[in-house]
């Protein structure tokens, strides 16, 4: 146990949340500048507003925020490392260490994802999500750092946790896009989109994007679910138990398996398709949040 | 609006019936969202089988919503006879599904790709230009290096790829009917015992060495290895800020036929014999007392195994006499770091033995382990007694009591070994790999078509891609220019 690893890694921790919180008002103000008030009083109508839009004059602002938002990767990255030097394991312990974690791998999704698409119009809710995340970590799941219990002491943590970090990540990925494209889909059908949403990409784009996250990522939640049952198998005797949280992440996987046959097979679309993603991923919070909380059963390691 | 008339349904007719409504698609899709949802009540009621004691409190706060919930299985959820018929029929509507399709897919590759269809330009990245004439060889050579399935038509080709998709697809379903036939097999022919050992002695693999015993509902009891496990030592390490334990470890030295081996066994490391595997489960303190009478001669003495009630493994236990006379029992507690709290009396303030303490109230009179009753023996029931004082112990230390004296020895820990034997498990184990490779297929797996025809000085070129899978548009046009640039 080092107590001066603990000390940088929570420092880190709030000095990452402070750049990510600079990131989120870079964000906004980019969003919120670029329009350009309207000459005329119809010019707010339709695609007029479009035309005074523009991203130029707060591009600088963007540039900003994603080396914020870097900034904040880097920053959280260190207080992650440093929480696993600080108690000689990786950082998967408790509820508070799976989060900053989780905050971790999403953020660095996201900037991955960056170098190939143009996503900066999810970096308002990126950064949110980020702050929102740690925030909760440190101030409702804070626990100290301590060695791990013995059923956790194996290298399936490792990979176990690993894949349902991502896939998790993937999947509210999918759920922000999915959001979007109910909101989007609504504000259209009553007239046009609002004006800070003129970059997000058509809802076609968004409804083909959602399935094709959980489409990606539905093998590496299946992998994590048996990585699981075999790392169940040697430390309690049984690969499945039917155990709350395994049973919710079987209800996930059933979810997902769902929304998959719907839109491969029967051909669902748009708001149908949208919702049943929403809903899948829900199961899957429901089951980090509430299980993890006030469930009861073998895999209760908030430490709450 | 004309009448339809029904036609009679036989008895064959609606039994082919009945198996064509069960084995579609739709009814294994609802089959399997049901057996989502019939997952759920379990998972926030309490459990019979992984938490009993929850279930006894519940019938105690709430018995008539208890009695309701019990009618329905609702405590032993995954046990019971509502969820077995789902998953039993979403097996068979699988199988039903899935074979036939593997059947026809079977044929489907080895059967040439469908005809050129007459309307090329309904197609998507449908165009015409004008061709030299040796389009359809070129076309050829293409599609073959890219490995497309290729018919050849009256002047024009029909190619197809991309079977991997439907292949994995099948795979990955067929392995799902495989994991739930090691599910099933593992329960029917397995079985799962438990028993207390304390440090020092041995264990041996026969149904009467167990203290509890389930056993598959075909498994015989024959076909247990009769191994040996004599545990040597445990040491259980404890964090000192957070009392928290940090590695348990167990050496024992294994007999199972001729082999004699010296292993270690960890909370994750557990032994294995074959199909069957033991685990480190739990562990507790076992005093070792001796029980004299009056007369000085000794009336009990050996190991008794506690019960750990917290974190801190204070423990509580009885020590029954039924050799003295009259008989003598006591209803003790084992503290292994001793504290007094002013609420609670003795506690302990850590796991390990740093001042262990053995707390009791003596009794004497009828144990009742004659009247046929089964007896826990963690308790005694002290109706027919009359209570003779209270006493305390450090190891070493004798007391003294009216009709005889009780000495605490010294402390051995305890293990509890989960012996569990899952014929089943590689099945599903296999069949977890097998479904996650054929996942991968097919979803990543894009299948699609691609025509050419010439007509007169004209080429034709279109594509279909299935599942909306994006990147035939390049195709076609890396074809396309090929094409082309040789014109």
């Amino acid at each position: 146990m080092d107590t001066s690893w603990a000390y940088i890694s929570n420092y880190s921790i709030y000095v990452a949340m402070a750049i990510f919180a600079l990131s989120f008002l870079a964000h906004a103000f980019e969003t919120a500048f670029a329009v350009r008030s309207p000459k005329t009083a119809d010019a707010t109508e339709g695609t007029l507003l479009t035309k005074t839009l523009d991203y130029k004059r707060t591009e600088k602002a963007a540039r900003v925020a994603t080396v914020l938002m870097a900034l904040g990767a880097v920053a959280l990255a260190l207080g992650v490392i440093a929480r696993g030097l600080s108690n000689g394991h990786v950082p998967w312990g408790n509820m508070y260490e799976f989060s900053i974690t989780g905050a971790l791998a999403f953020v660095i999704a996201y900037l991955a994802a960056l170098r190939k698409y143009d996503l900066r119009w999810l970096g308002l809710f990126i950064s949110f999500s980020a702050l929102l995340t740690l925030g909760t970590a440190i101030t409702l799941l804070y626990r100290e750092s301590t060695p791990l219990v013995p059923a956790l002491n194996s290298t399936w943590l490792v990979i176990h946790v690993i894949a349902a970090i991502i896939s998790g990540g993937i999947f509210l990925l999918a759920n922000i896009v999915a959001g979007a494209y109910l909101y989007l889909e609504n504000a259209e059908s009553k007239g046009g989109r609002p004006a800070w949403a003129y970059r997000v990409p058509s809802i076609d784009v968004l409804d083909q994007l959602s399935y094709r996250l959980v489409a990606f990522v539905f093998p590496l939640w299946t992998f994590s679910v048996i990585a699981g049952a075999i790392w169940a198998e040697a430390a309690w005797g049984r690969y499945w138990g039917w155990d709350p949280k395994e049973t919710w992440a079987f209800i996930t996987w059933v979810a997902y398996a769902a929304y998959l046959h719907a839109r491969v097979t029967v051909g669902w679309r748009g708001k149908r398709a949208a919702w049943l993603c929403i809903f899948a991923g829900s199961t899957f919070l429901f089951n980090y949040v509430y299980i993890n909380i006030w469930g009861t059963g073998k895999h209760v390691y908030s430490g709450l | 609006m004309t009448q339809t008339e029904l036609p009679e349904l036989g008895y064959r007719s609606l039994l082919r019936y009945i198996w064509r409504q069960l084995t579609s698609m739709r009814t294994a899709l609802i089959l399997l969202m049901m057996m989502g949802i019939a997952a759920i009540p379990g998972s926030l009621i309490p459990q019979r089988v992984s938490n009993p004691i929850a279930v006894r409190d519940f019938f105690a706060a709430d018995p008539e919503r208890a009695e309701w919930y019990d009618r329905f299985s609702l405590f032993d959820v995954y046990g019971s006879s509502w969820f077995s018929a789902i998953y039993i029929l979403l097996f068979i509507s699988l199988i039903g599904c899935v074979l036939p399709r593997t059947v026809e897919h079977f044929r489907a590759m080895r059967a040439e790709p469908p005809a050129t269809p007459r309307n090329l330009n309904r197609l998507e990245y449908h165009q015409i230009f004008e061709g030299a004439g040796n389009e359809l060889t070129e076309a050829t050579q293409w599609l073959k290096k890219n490995r497309f399935r290729i018919r050849q038509g009256q002047g024009d080709i029909s190619a197809e790829k991309g079977y991997l998709r439907e292949t994995g697809n099948l795979f990955f379903h067929l392995s799902l009917i495989l994991i739930l036939i090691g599910v099933g097999f593992g329960s029917l022919f397995g079985f799962r015992g438990e028993a207390i050992v304390n440090v020092g002695e041995r264990f041996i693999n026969v149904p009467t060495s167990y203290d509890s015993l389930t056993l598959g509902r075909l498994t015989s009891n024959s076909n247990t290895s009769p191994f040996v496990i004599e545990v040597n030592e445990f040491v259980a390490t404890y964090n000192p800020r957070t009392n928290a334990a940090t590695d348990y470890s167990m050496t024992v030295t294994t007999t199972d036929g001729d082999a004699v081996k010296e292993q270690l066994v960890k909370v994750n490391k557990p032994l294995t014999f074959g199909d069957t595997r033991v685990y480190l489960q739990a562990n507790g303190y076992a005093p070792i007392v001796t029980v004299r009478d009056s007369t000085g001669s000794v009336v009990f003495q050996g190991p008794v195994t506690f019960l750990p009630q917290d974190g801190n493994l204070r423990s509580i236990g009885s020590i029954k006499v039924p050799d003295a006379n009259p008989q003598v029992g006591f209803v003790a507690s084992f503290l292994p770091t001793y504290e007094r709290s002013e609420n609670e009396g003795g506690i302990s303030v850590y796991p390990e033995l740093l001042r262990p303490k053995l707390l009791f109230s003596v009794w004497s009179g009828d144990l009742g382990l004659d009247s046929g009753v089964p007896q826990s023996v963690y308790r005694i029931d002290t109706t027919n007694m009359k209570n003779l004082g209270l006493g305390s112990l450090s190891v070493g230390e004798t007391f003294q009591y009216p009709g005889g004296t009780i000495t605490l020895e010294k402390i051995v820990p305890w293990v509890n070994l989960q012996v569990v034997d899952d014929p089943g498990k590689s099945y599903a184990l296999f069949g977890g790999i097998a479904a996650i490779l054929g996942l991968i297929f097919s979803l990543y797996g894009r299948r699609r078509r691609i025509w050419v025809r010439i007509i007169g000085t004209q080429v034709e070129v279109a594509g279909l891609s299935k599942n909306n899978a994006p990147g035939l548009d390049k195709e076609v046009a890396e074809l396309v220019a090929r094409l082309k640039g040789n014109a």
